[in-house]
Order: structure tokens, then sequence, then C-alpha cells
């Protein structure tokens, strides 16, 4: 049989290039104009670093590097223990058998990806004001952990789902307690699933903006809560050069994590 | 005699409302290589995994050199396992992987080292020691897995169809290198494999297990030319198996009326007279006589060629279907098809068993 050529159906280019001009068009304007030397946001000066000159000696620059330094503590704290507590739950997930609960247990660790953001925002804000928590790093942290463990999940558990058990028997069998067979064996295989876990939650954090808004309480700031700010008393290029910062570091660890995942892959089917 | 090194006492294994393993009892002897024999789902790699310790038994005991290990876990159990895929480490070199039993058990790195090299050099691979298993081929690979489940010298390897995953040509070479390997190391192995050919071509017993039972122990020859029932019988080997009224049976020979009148006296297992048996032919114990001798007439259907051998179906009387075999040398007086055939049987061809 003949296999359908998608590129063949009629519009199909037209459709294609309509999602991607909707989809990365503000991106490539913003990084275009970022660029930019004069002070409008609409009108092309000539080419210029001197927005991203003014990002890290302009009049604003302590505060965005305040917001960025907060931004970065807590993408790294969050990355970290999510990762922990998403290699725990996938451990649980895939190799203790079958337990009651346990369609229920990997509903509720993927559960925060089904939520609409703004329900766990108001919800974590709600939670935070009950148990007498005031908004701060700390609250931050602590929602930032929540939703980003599913994130950490996913390639964790991918990665474990490619790695047979009868490698842990096989430790076992010579020898390893359950502790080193983990230690030795499949901790080390898991890595690139785990790194790669990191690495997501890690971006996912760094790029929250919702969540982080309602449960940040005054006076402290993220990147992306910090830049609404200084958006909201109107958009300078400066704001475009932060953001084009920020989007590369994007595209930067998302390419890591797709690559170490894929890495891990390769070195199964070979 | 040499001492029992494993003892299989009544162990049963249940997995929920299914039952894998009905009471099974058998000894292993040390230096003896044991094959566990039977086809997929009859039991033979969920008793492997009993004595290696991945599967808790639901009842009966696993001694040791007399130790119950029924409840140890597999990291104190004083036995290795080559896996059926192996299982090698990915992520550590086949010197790392054959050193990492010998290390576990509080082997300093020096003499880890020192015994894996010997390992490896048991089983011709010196020159592989600092590669990845995903550089080594299939057979090699194979071997890794033997070093590292025998550098610690366990007490008995067990092996869960290790051939399986070769090309043929690789797996008659490896079958006589493991019996020699056995031979030298002097572990018992327990071997499980769905394939009689190799069950029968490196054991010094047998287990035949079908459904969670043992049906026969026994040495190759034995289970070959002296199977205890039905099973067992048309599991080894070809044969032809011909319902059969028994005349009479005394002192393990049995009277039976063959097909088309004449009476013939054949070993059995059976101890007392039943109104109907099961004779268990053997094709290559059948030859073609003139019909004034045969003690079977038939109709030949059709013949296959198989090199050294040549199979003649044929048709009894009553439509069953029979198989002969012939050596090639005799093709010269093959019957044509459609052609009325006498059949002699050979001492040793028959053999009556319960129905």
């Amino acid at each position: 049989m003949k296999q359908l050529d998608l590129r063949r159906f009629p519009g199909f280019f037209a459709i294609t290039l309509l999602c991607v001009v909707v989809l990365y068009a503000p991106l490539l304007v913003v990084s275009v104009y970022s660029f930019n030397a004069s002070t409008s946001i609409t009108s092309w000066g000539g080419a210029s670093l001197a927005w991203y000159v003014d990002v890290f000696t302009g009049p604003e620059s302590p505060k965005f590097q305040r917001a960025a330094m907060n931004s970065l503590i807590i993408a790294v704290l969050a990355g970290i223990c999510a990762t922990l507590i998403a290699t725990s739950a996938a451990v649980a997930m895939h190799r203790a058998g079958r337990f009651r609960g346990k369609t229920a247990t990997f509903a509720l660790i993927n559960l925060p990806l089904m939520v609409p953001e703004v329900v766990t925002a108001v919800a974590s804000l709600i939670f935070f004001t009950a148990i007498g928590f005031s908004g701060g790093i700390g609250t931050i942290l602590l929602a930032h952990i929540t939703f980003c463990i599913p994130f950490a999940y996913l390639p964790i558990a991918a990665r474990m789902q490619s790695v047979p058990d009868s490698y842990e028997q096989a430790a076992m069998d010579l020898y390893a307690t359950p502790w080193e067979a983990f230690r030795l064996i499949l901790l080390p295989l898991m890595m690139p699933g785990i790194f790669s876990g990191f690495l997501l939650a890690f971006i996912i954090s760094l790029d929250d903006f919702l969540i982080t808004n309602f449960v940040k309480g005054a006076g402290v700031e993220t990147l992306p809560t910090a830049i609404f700010g200084a958006v909201k008393q109107g958009i300078k290029p400066n704001i475009m050069a932060i953001s084009t910062l920020m989007l590369a570091v994007s595209v930067v660890f998302v390419t890591l994590s797709w690559l170490i995942g894929r890495s891990g892959q390769a070195k199964k089917t070979e | 005699m040499t001492g029992t090194v494993i003892n299989i006492d009544r162990v049963v294994k249940r997995f929920g409302t299914f039952t894998a393993l009905h009471e099974v009892s058998l000894d292993i002897a040390e230096n003896e290589f044991f094959t566990l024999l039977g086809p997929s789902g009859c039991g033979k790699t969920t008793l492997l995994r009993c004595i290696a310790g991945f599967e808790p038994v639901s009842g009966g005991q696993i001694r040791l050199h007399g130790e119950d290990i029924a409840p140890l876990p597999p990291f104190k159990r004083p036995v290795n396992t080559v896996f059926q895929h192996y299982a090698l480490f990915p992520h550590m070199t086949v010197l790392e992987n054959v050193m990492f039993g010998l290390q576990r058990l509080g082997w300093s790195v020096v003499d880890a080292e020192g015994r894996a090299k010997q390992a490896l050099e048991l089983v011709h691979l010196s020159q592989f020691l600092k590669r990845r298993p995903g550089q080594l081929s299939g057979g090699q690979q194979q071997r890794v897995a033997l070093a590292r489940a025998l550098a610690p010298e366990p007490k008995v390897l067990l092996l869960d169809e290790p051939l399986s995953a070769l090309d043929l040509k690789l797996r008659q070479a490896v079958r006589m290198e493991l019996k020699q390997i056995q031979r030298e190391t002097g572990i018992a192995f327990v071997f499980v494999t769905h394939d009689q050919e190799e069950a029968l071509t490196m054991s010094d017993r047998i287990a035949v297990m079908s459904d969670g039972h043992v049906q026969q122990i026994g040495a190759p020859r034995e289970i070959y030319e002296a199977p205890v029932n039905r099973f067992v019988a048309d599991f080894i080997g070809e044969t032809n198996l011909i319902e059969v009224p028994v005349l009479g049976i005394a002192d393990g020979m049995a009277e039976v009326s063959l097909p088309g009148g004449r009476a013939l006296r054949c070993p059995t297992p059976l101890n007392r007279a039943v109104g109907q048996g099961v004779l268990s032919l053997r094709p290559e114990r059948i030859d073609l006589c003139p019909a004034s001798e045969a003690d079977l007439t038939v109709i030949a259907t059709d013949q296959v060629y198989l090199g050294t051998d040549i199979q003649l179906k044929a048709q009894l009387a009553g439509g069953q279907e029979m198989t002969v075999r012939l050596q090639n040398a005799q093709a010269t007086r093959l019957p044509e098809r459609g052609a009325e055939v006498g059949l002699k049987l050979e001492a040793g061809a028959a053999r009556l068993l319960s129905a």
C-alpha cells in the first residue's frame, strides 16, 4: 500500500506556515528588536547591543539581577528536590510490583500537568495562607517543587521502563544487597533520565510566572515576575533583551535534556 | 555416587490461583550437569528462579548441602545464574562485570581482578577485558555471562536457556564447551531448556517437566529409551503412538496385540494389567521387510528427504499416520507412494505406556 503523504494534502503548506508564524513570529520580533539601537519598540534604529549592556549595568539592573538570582536559586533547589521525589516515585512505580492504588498514584503524580495552572496557583495561595506561611522564597520553592515533580517524573520513568529488571536480579544474584543493586546498577543506568528530568524541572521552574506571582508575597521577585512588573510600566527594549536571554537559556536546557534522553535511548538499542 | 548438593523437597509455587509447581521433588548431585527440560510454561524456569531466590516458594524446602535456603534472599545464596539474555551490566566493562560478584563478597580489587581474569581465560575472552558488553557479539556476551557467574565459584550454577539467543552453528559449538567447562570446574550445573537435543547431548541427568510436575528423571539414554509415560515418549525425540489392546503384563514386559493381529512382547513401566495401552514406536527402530515377516502392514503415503535419513510417511489400515526413519543407504528399496509395505519392529522399538 502506498504510504499516506501528508505533504500532498491540499492546504498543507499554508496551514503549516500559519502555525509556524503564529507560534514563532512574536519570539522572532522580540529577539530581533532586542538588538535595536533605538529606544522605540516598534521602529528599527540599527543594530546594537546597547540594551544587553543596559540589562547588566543600567539603572534597573540591580532589580533584575536580584530577581535573576532568586530565580536561579529556586530553580536549582526546586529541580533537585523534584528530581529526588520523582526518582523515588519512578522506582516505586516500576520496581515495587503491583500495589493497591498504583493507577491512582500515577494519576496523582501527573495531575499537576492537567490541572489549570491558575487553579493550582489559587489553591497554593489559599493553602499557604491557611497554614500561616507568609509569602517569600520558601513558599515559591514549595510550590515550584510540587508542580515540577511530573515534569521530572516523565523522562525518569521513561528511562526506567527501558531498564529491564533482570539487571538488578543479576546484581542480587551476584551477592549485591538491594541497596547495592540500586546504587551500583539501577541508578547509573537511570542517570540519563534523571539528568534529563532535572533539566526539565529546572527550566519549568525558571520560566514559571503564574503560580510564582500568586504565592511570592510582597517584595520578592523572580525574573518572570520582575519582567511582568517592568512591563506594566511600559515595554522598554531592555525587557526584550532579558526575554531573549531567557529564551536562549531555555532553548539550551531543553535541547540538553532532549539530547541526554536520546543518548540513553540510543545506547539501549545498540 | 557423590553427595547431593541441592535437594528440592516438595516445592510448591503458586501465582495467585495458578499453580506453577506441584510438590516438585528432585536431588541434584555434586559435579552433575542436570537439565530441566520441558515445553514453555511447564515450570522449569520457575523452579530455577526458586532455586536462585527470585521467586519465594509457596511451600516445601530447597536444601543446599542440607541447609534450607528457601527463606534466604538471592544475595545470600551461594548460587549464581546465567540469564537468558545475559543481563550484563551495560555501563561496566567486561572485567568489571566479572569482578562484580567477587567485590560484593568482600574481595579486594587485586584479588577480584586476578580471579576475574582467570574466569575470563576459562571462557577464552582474555582479550576483551576493557570492552563494554554492547561491543561484543552474542556468543561473546554469553561467555562473559558464564565467566561472571562462575567467578565466585558458586556451589551450583543455574543456566536459564543461555543458548536460545545464539544462532544454530554457534549453539552447537557452545554446547560442547559448556559441558567441558562444567567438567573442568566441577560445579553442579542446573540447565533449563526446551530443546531436547540440547538436553540429550549435554546432560548427565534430565528432569522432564510438564504442567508443573516432574514426569521423569534419568540419564539421557534412560529418558529416551525407557520413557515412563506418553508425555515423555512424545516430547523426547520422535515417536509413533498407537493405541493397542493389552493381553497381559508381567515382570516389566507386556504382551500386546498389534493392529493386523500379531502379538508383540515389549517392555513397559506399567505393572498392572490394563485393557488398553499406548504403544510408543521409535521411527528409527522400524525397518522395511517382506510382507510375510511383517509386524505391521502399512500403505506408504509420502517420503521426506532429510540428508542422512529418509522419513517415510505411512498409514495403518485404520487410517492412523506412522513415521519410519530409514538410513539413506537403504534408499534403493524405497516403496512407491500407495504401495503396501511390511514393517519390522527391531529390538527396543516398542514400549507400552498407559493410555
